[in-house]
């Protein structure tokens, strides 16, 4: 259990909602990751076709905390205006905050995502930044009002686990209190694994999932790699070390003579 | 008056965007809006008057990751 402004959350798995073959296949896939809590864009909606109002009513079904999106704004200002939309449209004050930087890598812009972070954090919204490991612009995101940093493991869509490794594992320990959340970049369990291993609070994904060749099974192993990874970091990860050492007794070994012993 | 809704060029003759979001089949829908960049809440849009050359967004939810 850990809790994100306030809300206590037992899943420390948040999934997207996007890329599903089916709306079916997103509620299963959804159930079978336990996943308490959604994430939801908003789009221009037509007139003659309506899409969004049907995509609300399985949104209700599926009875789960949504978390909307920024996605797609190039700007602060972009960025400010759909999330008060969203907060309107959804009723929640939580706002997965993204600015993106160019279309190739999905990169986040950080100075325009700290920007509207501070201006969304006054007006009352609860922010979740998609941000990118560095440590300066994470303590600027702190610094404006973020309860809860969401770095990038690799570029949105790119399955390709933890890529910036090295900076990323410091984040943990420099912000205890802050709930940590990989967001973007997963392909696999493992990868979901090491960064739970490693201490973050939570890991969101979508594609990894949406586009595998059975979601609903990719769903669960997600799930339980989550899981796993979890108890492994509260259990305390033994040290590596550069030398082998026996696990069996050494003491009692039958034929043991001290020669052997190099 | 021509205006541009969701990017698109748009005759009407509503004089505020309430009377707009109804001609366009929006009045139970789950929607927000926007006018020249600036959020709109729900309230504000029958005294939210359109003018020529008004930018307006109709959004709705959808999937997102």
């Amino acid at each position: 259990m850990f809790k994100l402004y306030g809300t206590e959350v037992s899943s420390r798995l948040l999934l997207g909602t996007a890329g599903y073959a089916s709306p079916d296949l997103l509620r299963q896939a959804v159930e079978a990751s336990g996943a308490e809590i959604v994430t939801v864009s908003l789009r221009r909606e037509s007139a003659r076709a309506k899409t969004g109002q049907g995509f609300w009513g399985l949104i209700e079904e599926l009875g789960r905390k949504v978390l909307p999106n920024t996605a797609g704004c190039r700007t602060a200002k972009e960025a400010i205006t759909t999330a008060q939309m969203a907060r309107e449209l959804f009723g929640t004050n939580w706002i997965k905050l993204e600015v993106i930087a160019n279309d190739d890598t999905l990169q986040p812009e950080v100075f325009g995502l700290v920007e509207a972070a501070a201006e969304l954090n006054a007006d009352g919204f609860d922010v979740l930044p998609y941000t990118t490991e560095d440590l300066s612009v994470a303590e600027r995101l702190v610094a404006a009002g973020c309860d809860v940093l969401m770095p990038w493991g690799s570029p949105i869509a790119r399955p390709r686990g933890l890529r910036t490794r090295p900076r990323f594992r410091p984040c943990a320990p420099i912000f205890p209190t802050t709930p940590l959340i990989v967001d973007a970049g997963l392909g696999a369990p493992s990868h979901a694994a090491e960064a739970m291993e490693m201490g973050y609070d939570a890991v969101l994904l979508n594609t990894a999932i949406a586009k595998a060749g059975d979601p609903v099974k990719m769903a669960r192993g997600f799930a339980r790699a989550v899981e796993g990874g979890r108890l492994a970091f509260e259990a305390g990860i033994v040290e590596p070390r550069d030398m082998a050492s026996p696990s069996t007794p050494v003491v009692g070994t039958p034929f043991f003579k001290i020669d052997n012993v190099s | 008056m021509q205006i541009l809704v969701n990017g698109e060029c748009f005759t009407t003759d509503a004089g505020n965007l309430d009377e707009l979001c109804g001609k366009l089949g929006f009045a139970d829908a789950k929607i927000a809006t926007a006018v020249n960049g600036c959020f709109v809440a729900a309230p504000a849009r029958a005294r939210t008057r359109l003018s020529e050359a008004d930018e307006i967004e109709i959004v709705a939810p959808r999937q997102g990751g």
